[in-house]
C-alpha cells in the first residue's frame, strides 16, 4: 500500500473542477484509491463522495492506493493535488 | 404591483419583459408497468443527456475557454456518478419506480446533502445537481428545448444552472432575477461578469403566468417591481437613461490618464478585499490596488493561515496586476472581525481595544509568518506594505523591526524579495493624525482610513443611527486633519492617499485634490465614475 498526507491550498477547498481531475486521474490506474478526511473516507473514484467530504483550506487529507500500480498511482495523484489544490 | 426584494448581486437598472427560462408544473408521472421499460427509458435519457453535455462542453470551449468550460465535463461525471445514477436506477428496480421519480427523488436527496454542507461553495453546487435533474426530466418527458422570446428580456428562473447560462443568448438579456441563490451561484457570478443587473433571493416563485410581464429590476437597491405602475416605471426608465449615458461615457475612459484639467495627476486605486474580486479590480481600469485586505485569509477558518497558504493568494494578486502596485494591509483582525482561534478576551470597547498591528506586535510569530509571506510574494509583482491602526512612532518602529527580522530570513535561505518594496502606515487614529510629521519620516507613504479616523476623532459610534449626524466626512475636524496629514507627508516628501469610504464620496473629491492628495483608492465599480469626475475637475 502506497500512502501520503497532503494539506489543502485552494481556498475555496475541494471544488468541482480539481475533484473531478482526481477522478479522472485515479480511474486510469489499476490500484484501488482513497482519500480520507476529517475521519472519513470516500472512493478516488467518485466525484460526489470526494465532493461532499467537506475539504476546506488548511485540512489535511490522506491519500492511499493498493494494487498493481500503486505507486504509479500515488505519484500521479500527488503531481494533480499540488499543482490544483 | 408588485415589489420584490433579494440580494442584489449586480447594480444597474433595467427594464424589459420577463421570461421565465425553465418550465413549471408537475411532473407527468404515468404509473409504471414494466421495471425493465423504466430501466431503458432512464438510460435512454441519460445517453441524450450525456450527448448534449458533451456538446455543451465543445461549445462552452470555443465561447468561453477550458476553465469555464470544466463544469460540463463536470456534470458527465456527477451523471455517471454511482451515488447518482447507480442510486436511481436501483430506485427503479427496488421501488419500482418510475424513471422521472427516481431521477426527482435522487436528485433532491443529493441537493440536500450539497446543501446541508456548511460551506457557500458547496451549497451553490447543489444546483448543479438540479441542472442535470432537469436535463434529465424533461428528456424523459420528450419536452422541446426552452424557446427564447424575441427581443431583449428579463431572465427569471428558480436559479440559473450552468447549461441555462451557455444556452442564453448574452446579447438578449437585460437583467437577471432569482427565486433563489446567492452570490456564489452560476447565475450571480454571470450577472456580474456580464454587468447587467441581478438580485437574487427574492422568495418569489416565478410561473408561466408571469410571462411577458413587464419587470424593472433596480439592482442598486436590490429590488424588482413586477408589473410597476406608470409613476415606477417612469422613473426607473430616467433611471436606465442616465446610467446608459454614464456607462458610454465611462468605457470611453478605459486606458485614459486620472488627471486633472490643471494636469494633475491622481493615483487612481481599488480596493479588494479578496483574491476573488481581483477580476472586477482589473476590469476597473484599477491603476494600483489601494488596500488589499489581508483579513479574508484569516476568517472563516479554525486554525491561522500557514505562510504558504498566504503567500499564495498574495502572488495571485500581485501577478495579476501585472506590474502596478498593489499595497497589502496586515490583518486587521479584532473589534468585529476574529475568528476563536485568536482567543481574545471579550472587550467593552472593542474599537478602542486589542486590534490590528496591537495584535501583531504582541504576537511576533503570527506578525512574521504574515510579513514572510508578502515579501515572498514582492518577486511577482510590485507589492507594498500597509501596516492598520497605528497610534505612534513606537509601532511603526516596532512593526519595521520584525518586517526587517523578515527580510533577514529570507534572504539567510536565498529565497528572493522586491528589497525595494514600499512601507506605509494607515493613518485612522487621532493620535497618528497629530504625530503625522514624526511618523512621515518613518515611512514611504502614508493612506487615511477615513472610517475609524472619522469615528474617532469624532468620538462617534460609526454603527449608531442617532450620531448620522456627525458622522460624516465632510465634518470640519476631520477635513482639517486630512489637510494636515498631507501637508506633513508632503514635508517629508512621501505621498499621501486616502482608502476609506471618503475616498469614494464624490462630493469631496474636489476638496481633497485642492488639498493636494495624490492617490485615492475606491471601490472597482467607483473607479471610472471617479476617473470620469477628476478628469472634469
Amino acid at each position: 500500500m502506497q500512502k501520503f498526507t497532503y494539506t489543502i491550498k485552494d481556498p475555496v477547498g475541494m471544488h468541482a473542477r480539481p475533484a473531478a481531475l482526481l477522478v479522472k486521474t485515479a480511474m486510469t490506474y489499476k490500484a484501488k484509491g482513497k482519500l480520507s478526511c476529517n475521519n472519513k473516507e470516500a472512493d478516488l473514484t467518485r466525484l460526489i463522495a470526494l465532493m461532499t467530504l467537506g475539504v476546506k483550506q488548511g485540512m489535511k487529507v490522506v491519500v492511499t492506493f493498493e494494487g498493481e500500480d500503486e505507486k504509479e498511482a500515488t505519484e500521479a495523484l500527488a503531481k494533480v493535488l499540488s499543482s490544483n489544490l | 404591483m408588485n415589489v420584490l426584494r433579494g440580494e442584489k448581486i449586480s447594480a444597474g437598472t433595467a427594464i424589459g419583459p420577463l421570461w421565465l427560462c425553465e418550465r413549471r408544473g408537475p411532473l407527468e408521472v404515468q404509473a409504471i408497468v414494466d421495471v425493465e421499460q423504466e430501466l431503458s427509458r432512464f438510460q435512454g435519457s441519460k445517453r441524450n443527456v450525456k450527448e448534449q453535455l458533451k456538446k455543451m462542453y465543445g461549445t462552452a470551449m470555443e465561447k468561453v475557454g477550458e476553465k469555464k468550460a470544466a463544469i460540463f465535463e463536470v456534470h458527465q461525471m456527477l451523471l455517471e456518478d454511482p451515488e447518482f445514477s447507480g442510486n436511481i436506477e436501483e430506485l427503479i428496480r427496488r421501488g419500482k419506480t418510475a424513471a422521472e421519480q427516481a431521477v426527482n427523488q435522487v436528485g433532491n436527496e443529493l441537493t440536500k446533502t450539497f446543501l446541508d454542507l456548511n460551506d457557500e461553495y458547496m451549497k451553490a453546487r447543489a444546483a448543479d445537481i438540479k441542472d442535470i435533474v432537469q436535463q434529465l426530466l424533461s428528456d424523459l418527458q420528450g419536452k422541446k428545448p426552452l424557446v427564447m422570446p424575441e427581443g431583449k428580456f428579463i431572465v427569471a428562473a428558480e436559479d440559473i444552472t450552468p447549461s441555462m447560462a451557455l444556452q442564453l443568448d448574452k446579447n438578449k438579456i437585460l437583467g437577471f432575477v432569482t427565486t433563489k441563490g446567492s452570490s456564489n451561484s452560476h447565475g450571480s457570478i454571470l450577472a456580474k461578469a456580464m454587468g447587467v443587473p441581478a438580485v437574487v433571493d427574492l422568495g418569489y416563485d416565478f410561473s408561466e403566468a408571469d410571462n411577458g410581464k413587464i419587470v424593472a429590476v433596480d439592482g442598486n437597491k436590490g429590488i424588482v417591481y413586477l408589473e410597476p405602475q406608470a409613476e415606477t416605471l417612469a422613473k426607473l426608465k430616467a433611471q436606465v437613461a442616465d446610467e446608459a449615458e454614464l456607462k458610454a461615457s465611462y468605457s470611453k475612459l478605459i486606458g485614459q490618464p486620472t488627471i486633472t484639467t490643471k494636469g494633475r495627476k491622481i493615483e487612481l486605486g481599488a480596493n479588494i478585499g479578496q483574491v476573488s474580486d481581483l477580476p472586477a479590480a482589473v476590469a476597473s481600469d484599477c491603476e494600483s490596488i489601494g488596500l488589499m485586505r489581508s483579513e479574508f485569509l484569516y476568517l472563516g477558518r479554525e486554525t491561522y493561515p500557514t505562510e504558504d497558504e498566504q503567500f499564495n493568494a498574495y502572488k495571485a494578486v500581485a501577478e495579476g496586476l501585472k506590474g502596478k502596485r498593489v499595497i497589502i494591509r496586515t490583518m486587521d483582525i479584532g473589534a468585529d472581525k476574529t475568528e476563536k482561534y485568536f482567543e481574545l478576551s471579550p472587550e467593552e470597547n472593542p474599537a478602542l481595544g486589542f486590534r490590528a498591528i496591537r495584535i501583531c506586535l504582541q504576537r511576533p510569530d503570527v506578525f512574521k509568518t504574515q510579513l514572510r509571506a508578502i515579501l515572498r510574494a514582492s518577486a511577482f509583482g510590485k507589492i507594498a506594505i500597509m501596516f492598520p491602526m497605528i497610534t505612534d512612532q513606537g509601532e511603526v518602529r516596532a512593526a519595521k523591526n520584525f518586517l526587517a527580522e523578515a527580510k533577514k530570513e529570507l534572504a539567510a535561505k536565498n529565497i528572493p524579495f522586491d528589497k525595494n518594496l514600499e512601507t506605509g502606515i494607515m493613518i485612522e487614529t487621532p493620535s497618528a493624525a497629530v504625530l503625522a510629521d514624526e511618523l512621515a519620516k518613518e515611512v514611504d507613504f502614508f493612506s487615511i482610513g477615513t472610517n475609524d479616523l472619522i469615528q474617532y476623532v469624532l468620538a462617534a459610534d460609526r454603527g449608531s443611527g442617532e450620531l448620522s449626524y456627525l458622522i460624516r466626512p465632510n465634518h470640519p475636524a476631520v477635513l482639517r486633519l486630512i489637510k494636515k496629514i498631507i501637508e506633513e507627508g508632503h514635508k517629508a516628501g512621501i505621498w499621501v492617499g486616502i482608502c476609506g469610504e471618503a475616498a469614494g464620496d464624490f462630493s469631496l473629491t474636489e476638496t481633497f485634490i485642492n488639498m493636494g492628495i495624490d492617490e485615492l483608492s475606491v471601490a472597482p465599480t467607483k473607479v471610472l465614475a471617479l476617473r470620469a469626475l477628476i478628469r472634469s475637475l
